[in-house]
């Protein structure tokens, strides 16, 4: 009776030290993601403070004043990055897909080797070197900077982002799941088409948006290309302006007004990048689920 | 009447037969010289400890082993009187012939009905939508899922238990009309009711199908097989009619492993 009293007082202590030492971790844990929260947080504080003044219907539609006059808004930025984005993702997520599937198939060949070597280097390549390469390559060939121009540059920084995260969602779909269509009789196209693309899908749908918002961003590689335009444009062979340009333009201006717009301009990208992770978010809320 | 195959009582018809069959992954050799008959709509097990080759054996048949870089055979394996690996042999159609089972349940995740469907549809093996769900039905009666799923059909499969989602792979495989169905230990991952489920469909579907089973669980094996085949090593080491397998056998090592003295 004794002994088992004592033992159980002996265990007791011992509960009570790894409840503590666990409670201590979770604080610490806690404490660090804090941390981790305290300057995404104050970007958000300090961008609303400075830019939320500026943001008003005329904001959005219409194009930018003249030097000396203000107001006037950034019609030409939005539109601009907007198509931008868009006709970047039309060129590369098809090819950046089609490539990470390449890349998952045939893993071991000499050839998917090189691939990903190169991905991975590109991955690391500085924007404004991708910037430097496609005017070399497309604004001087075209003589003139453009829309196309643009939207090649993102595309080039766009396509290893997309090729590689498809290559790693495909190694997460079971190895049983390409067994079982194979020994269904389906030709390997039909399986890796048919049944392990559908499986992935969500987390290559995540993988694109992410790429997405991450070019949104991208200024430098803007710079040499789509150059920046003060009026609307859509055609693929003229200058375009484009959101990440234009609030380094006014940002270094001398002018309250454009220091004040330039604010604005980076709340609504930095809301337009955290609608598409949002969505990515919600593409992943149900991993491995199929139609 | 002489027959001068190794396996077989009178009336039995061969349906597939490894003929001095080896195979190598890499330079590791994982069969050795096999001579094995199965005979057709029985139910053929396949027990050894692991490693012994028998799922190996069971891939081959199917050719699944394909998919592995790096291996390769010598003999061959003979289905209804033709060579699975003869040059003009389409994988494809083999692959409809001989259906598989896996020890993990491996439904797509899509519905429950396109599970069943997506083969046939491929193969295009019905025409019309009305077709189409007859032989879903029918293939899920045949895999005794029907009356558990027929008002879910449209659901993701991968909501459904274990044992109704290997019971739907069943039926995935029945769906292509194949002649063999080959079986790699496929209640070793369910509990004991599940399983009771799986072997007496294997009881059903033996009048219409020849099935090869790979089973680590001996009294399963004493329960639903016909004949039993001993592998060890590598090597088959006896193959015979189940009964006297486990009541008489004539290798000392099949006696050793069947009275739990190794493996």
């Amino acid at each position: 009776m004794s002994v088992r009293a004592g033992g159980m007082a002996h265990a007791g202590r011992y509960a009570r030290r790894r409840r503590l030492l666990s409670s201590f971790m979770l604080a610490l844990t806690g404490v660090a993601s804090v941390i981790v929260l305290v300057p995404l947080l104050l970007i958000f504080y300090y961008l609303i403070s400075a830019g939320a003044g500026a943001l008003n219907l005329d904001f959005f539609i219409r194009l930018p004043a003249p030097v000396g006059e203000t107001g006037g808004g950034m019609a030409n930025a939005f539109l601009g990055t907007v198509l931008l984005v868009a006709l970047a993702g039309a060129i590369g997520v098809p090819g950046a897909i089609a490539a990470g599937v390449f890349l998952a198939e045939e893993r071991h060949s000499r050839l998917a080797r090189l691939v990903r070597f190169v991905a991975d280097v590109m991955n690391g390549i500085p924007s404004v070197v991708v910037g430097i390469f496609v005017w070399a390559w497309i604004v001087v060939w075209m003589g003139r900077f453009s829309l196309l121009a643009g939207s090649v540059a993102l595309a080039v920084i766009l396509i290893p982002m997309v090729a590689r995260t498809t290559e790693e969602m495909i190694h997460l779909v079971p190895r049983e799941l390409r067994e079982g269509a194979r020994a269904l009789g389906f030709t390997r196209w039909r399986t890796t088409f048919g049944i392990i693309l559908p499986a992935a899908r969500a987390g290559i749908l995540t993988g694109v948006l992410v790429a997405l918002a991450r070019i949104a961003g991208e200024t430098a590689a803007l710079l040499f290309t789509a150059f920046g335009n003060p009026f609307l444009e859509w055609r693929l062979n003229e200058p375009v302006a484009s959101l990440p340009l234009l609030i380094y333009q006014y940002a270094i201006s001398p002018y309250d007004d454009w220091h004040r717009q330039a604010w604005a301009a980076s709340l609504v990208l930095i809301g337009f990048v955290l609608v598409l992770s949002l969505a990515a978010r919600f593409a992943v809320k149900s991993p491995y689920r199929g139609g | 009447m002489q027959d001068p195959r190794p396996a077989g009582a009178a009336g039995e018809v061969i349906q597939l037969e490894a003929r001095d069959f080896s195979f190598w992954y890499g330079t590791t050799q994982a069969l050795e010289g096999v001579n094995l008959a199965v005979p057709k709509r029985k139910v053929t097990a396949l027990i050894g400890p692991s490693g012994c080759g028998k799922s190996t054996f069971l891939r081959s048949v199917n050719r699944m082993n394909d998919l592995i870089p790096n291996v390769r055979h010598e003999g061959d394996l003979v289905l209804d009187g033709e060579s699975v690996y003869r040059p003009e042999q389409d994988v494809v159609l083999l692959r409809r012939r001989v259906g598989m089972v896996f020890q993990k349940s491996n439904p797509f995740p899509k519905s429950i009905f396109d599970n069943v469907a997506y083969g046939p549809r491929v193969n295009r093996l019905v025409n019309g939508r009305a077709a189409l769900e007859a032989l879903v039905e029918e293939s899920l009666r045949r895999a005794a899922l029907w009356d558990e799923v027929r008002d879910q059909l449209g659901e993701n499969a991968l909501g459904l238990s274990g044992g109704q989602q290997q019971r739907l792979c069943i039926a995935r495989a029945l769906a292509v009309s194949p002649e063999v169905l080959l079986m790699d230990e496929p209640a070793s991952a369910l509990d004991p009711i599940a399983t009771q489920k799986i072997e007496e469909l294997i009881h059903e579907l033996k009048s219409e199908y020849t099935i090869v089973i790979v089973t680590p669980n001996m009294q399963q094996a004493a329960r639903v097989s016909d004949r039993t085949a001993f592998f060890y090593l590598g090597r088959l080491v006896e193959v015979g009619n189940t009964e006297e397998i486990f009541t008489a056998p004539r290798e000392e090592q099949t006696e050793a492993y069947i009275t739990g003295r190794f493996g």
